[in-house]
């Protein structure tokens, strides 16, 4: 182990580490609560998907900083989590290429 | 032989082995979610009519199994937490509770399959179900899997904790990591299959 995480382990960082799951517990629970309610306001669709995914980004970022500890993490792993971003992203992208008829789809 | 880098770090890496393997199972996780992610934007678009999820899936059903989820990775990292602070009795309380929770979330999913079935919903009725099928019952094949994880850390998996209590402690955090990229996954899929 390095003295990093050693300084991390120690029992008073972890008390720390504790209020914050409990505030992001919290948080989340908040957010959860806000998407519903927001659905329920029936908003066209292109307004209600970005609202929606704006809040599930939200969600999402919480978990994997917090309970997931990226927000402290080492640099290989955000090397590989850039990697997985940008082919995650290509992947997103590769529908909308059907609708411009791309020389790669049909010839 | 033993396995090396459980504990101690890889000074290359600057992580234990199952830290950085875990990460890279995740990665492919993204992948595979993430084409199924694209195959829903690419069905959806092209379609000429979709139904909003609320007016065929159960929302209060969804938001309760929502809550469940998000409640079991909180009790999934303060399972971690009381490793950290030794105490294992707490550990054993917060990891059964993932795990049941993990429970809770299939015995709800299984009454909203059935409601399905009942009804005569099936994945071959329309691309709306075929999707939600296909995106819920693999996520739900992950929460069956960490689940077992889960459980045999709690058990059997356990008695590490006496010989190598550090080794068992990483084994959790990894053990977590999982689940909450399951949780992830779930804050992800909710919206897009029942909200909008």
């Amino acid at each position: 182990m390095t003295s990093t995480d050693h300084a991390v382990d120690h029992a008073a960082d972890i008390d720390r580490h504790v209020k914050i799951y409990v505030t992001v517990f919290v948080a989340l629970m908040a957010l959860t609560i806000i998407t519903v309610a927001i659905s329920r306001l029936h908003l066209p669709v292109p307004e209600a998907v970005t609202i929606a995914l704006i809040v599930a980004v939200i969600k999402g970022s919480l978990v994997a900083c917090f309970f997931m500890h990226l927000i402290s993490e080492k640099k290989l792993i955000y090397a590989v989590l850039a990697l997985t971003v940008a082919f995650f992203v290509a992947l997103l992208f590769l529908p909308t290429l059907t609708h411009f008829n791309g020389f790669w789809i049909h010839g | 032989m033993e396995i090396p880098y459980t504990v101690e770090v890889r000074r290359d890496t600057g992580l234990t082995n199952g830290k950085i393997g875990i990460w890279l199972f995740l990665a492919s996780e993204v992948m595979l979610f993430g084409a199924l992610f694209a195959s829903y934007i690419l069905i959806r678009t092209g379609s000429p009519t979709w139904p909003r999820g609320d007016s065929i899936l159960n929302v209060p059903l969804a938001t309760f199994n929502t809550i469940v989820l998000i409640s079991s990775s909180v009790t999934m990292v303060m399972a971690w937490a009381s490793l950290k602070r030794n105490r294992f009795g707490t550990f054993r309380i917060y990891l059964g509770s993932t795990v049941l929770l993990g429970g809770v979330f299939l015995v709800v999913k299984y009454f909203e399959y059935s409601h399905k079935f009942e009804n005569g919903l099936f994945p071959s009725t329309n691309n709306f179900l075929a999707l939600y099928f296909t995106l819920t019952g693999l996520h739900m094949l992950h929460v069956i899997g960490g689940m077992v994880v889960n459980a045999y850390f709690w058990g059997p998996g356990a008695k590490l904790w006496k010989t190598n209590p550090e080794w068992f402690a990483n084994r959790v955090e990894n053990s977590g990591l999982f689940w909450h990229f399951v949780d992830l996954v779930w804050i992800f899929l909710f919206p897009t299959l029942y909200l909008l």
